[in-house]
């Protein structure tokens, strides 16, 4: 009898520790899959911004055909960006794109007709956006990491995280703040 | 949203306690009209049928609300939709922030008024509505227009529009009507007593009534709607959406360029008033002005984003 009773018990302590490592895994695999849709977010916006610069490119030869190194500085940041698979790549990539579109454009201040140009300033204005998208998609995907991240180190869900080989999602790192982090207290009076 | 900060309201504790208030809301609603329409039918010795009828007519028009009430409140102020190629800046600035947030693309609308000021309203992430005046686009600097933006996505991200605009249909209406009651018979009293002397003591108990009916009404309403727009709300929309866009202190420089403005806007009233990021109505403060003050003074509001 009492050895029934020891039995149930065991048995009744594995389905709780089983039915605890299922809601911990689920929610960690959750967790996941949010980063990498937020993930998507970005990469999203880095292939629009890739796909306007060889119309870009080709307006501006049209002015400046023989500013040959910008405009190749250019394309080879774009077919880097077009190849990066990882955050990290891709980070690198699109911070060498905009390094290379900001000297494009301070050369383009010596060219008056090419400013003037209505194409060039809408890809101008286009690229403009795509930025500024860029790096609230970053702030997203970085957010999800961070939640993320924080579960794997964390116990007790560190604990599921191990068994099953949860690996540590990777942040995007811009290579200069744009805009600051900002912490906000929300105690309320 | 961002992960909040350590000892903060969490945000998914506010959604939750929004739809639950949305409940409270709409029973209240019917309970407190019916329990009204019951009492006068009584004192007027009238059917007893309008008991029962009011009730089924009462909780039909909360369930309709439920699903037309920004559609009603879009049509009331006037606002029309406008798309990317109209209004790029501002259209454009919503896209980076539901980015930035992780919502879906809300409608954007934009109301022809010089007065700045701005809402949102729709029942939740995905049947929601962005609403900024002319006067906002034209008055504020990019990063204000985009602090602004940021308060109104919170509201939408936290399920405040349910409320609140569930609160402008069934109760704002109520409280318009008890208004204009209120003020129909203070400044008419003159005109009213003529009738008095031909018709006899007949036309008066009516009349008696309805003041009685709405002098009842407009606290009670009044009450409803604060606490559909609690201070709460407005101090977590503008915490969460300086925390969305990064840059408290132009929340802050947008909100004291709102107050300051001198304009009213024409298209808001008491029933859509407490929708606004800032209290949309310049009258002289009356008691029964004060009572639908529902916003939070301006000047705690900006001291709080700039200690961010």
């Amino acid at each position: 009898m009492t050895t029934l009773i020891v039995l149930l018990v065991i048995v009744g302590v594995i389905i709780l520790l089983a039915l605890w490592v299922m809601a911990m895994y689920n929610g960690l695999a959750r967790a996941r899959l949010r980063v990498q849709e937020a993930w998507s977010g970005i990469d999203i916006q880095l292939r629009r911004r890739a796909s306007l610069i060889p119309n870009l490119v080709e307006t501006v030869k049209g002015y400046a055909a023989h500013e040959r190194e910008v405009l190749e500085n250019v394309t080879r940041a774009r077919s880097m960006l077009e190849t990066a698979r990882s955050p990290h790549d891709a980070a690198q990539a699109d911070n060498m794109l905009t390094q290379a579109l900001r000297s494009l454009f301070a050369v383009a201040e010596n060219y008056p007709d090419l400013k003037a140009n209505q194409n060039f300033l809408e890809l101008q204005r286009e690229l403009t956006d795509t930025e500024d998208k860029i790096a609230y998609a970053r702030q997203f995907y970085n957010a999800n990491v961070q939640r993320y991240n924080e579960r794997i180190v964390t116990m007790p869900s560190a604990i599921v995280a191990n068994l099953f080989r949860f690996e540590p999602a990777e942040f995007y790192e811009a290579e200069e703040e744009a805009r600051e982090e900002v912490r906000v207290s929300f105690s309320t009076t | 949203m961002e992960a909040p900060a350590p000892g903060s309201i969490l945000i998914y504790d506010q959604i939750a306690r929004n739809k639950r208030e949305t409940w409270l809301l709409m029973i209240g609603f019917v309970l407190i009209i019916t329990g009204l329409v019951g009492g006068v039918t009584y004192v007027l010795d009238g059917p007893l049928l309008a008991f029962p009828v009011a009730m089924a007519v009462l909780t039909l028009y909360a369930g309709y609300s439920y699903f037309a009430a920004s559609s009603v409140v879009l049509s009331i102020t006037g606002a029309r939709e406008v798309s990317k190629e109209e209004e790029w800046e501002y259209v454009r600035r919503v896209e980076n922030l539901c980015i930035g947030a992780g919502l879906p693309m809300p409608r954007t609308w934009v109301l022809e008024d010089s007065a700045p000021n701005a809402f949102a309203t729709g029942r939740d992430p995905e049947h929601a509505h962005v609403v900024v005046t002319r006067g906002l686009l034209e008055k504020l600097e990019p990063a204000e227009l985009e602090a602004v933006l940021a308060h109104e996505l919170s509201h939408i991200a936290n399920y405040d529009i349910r409320v609140m605009t569930i609160a402008a249909v069934l109760v704002g209406v109520v409280a318009l009507v008890a208004d204009l009651l209120l003020r129909y018979t203070a400044w008419g009293a003159g005109r009213r007593r003529r009738y008095r002397d031909k018709g006899g003591g007949v036309a008066t108990v009516p009349i008696v009534l309805v003041i009685l009916v709405a002098a009842i009404l407009a606290p009670l309403v009044a009450q409803m709607l604060k606490f559909a727009v609690s201070r709460r709300r407005e101090y977590l929309a503008d915490a969460s959406g300086a925390l969305l866009c990064r840059n408290p202190y132009a929340l802050a420089d947008a909100l004291e360029k709102i107050a300051r403005d001198p304009e009213p806007l024409e298209a808001a009233n008491k029933a859509t008033a407490h929708l606004f990021i800032y209290n949309p109505l310049r009258e002289h403060s009356s008691w029964l002005n004060r009572l639908f003050d529902t916003h939070p003074p301006i000047e705690e509001r900006v001291r709080i984003l700039r200690s961010m």
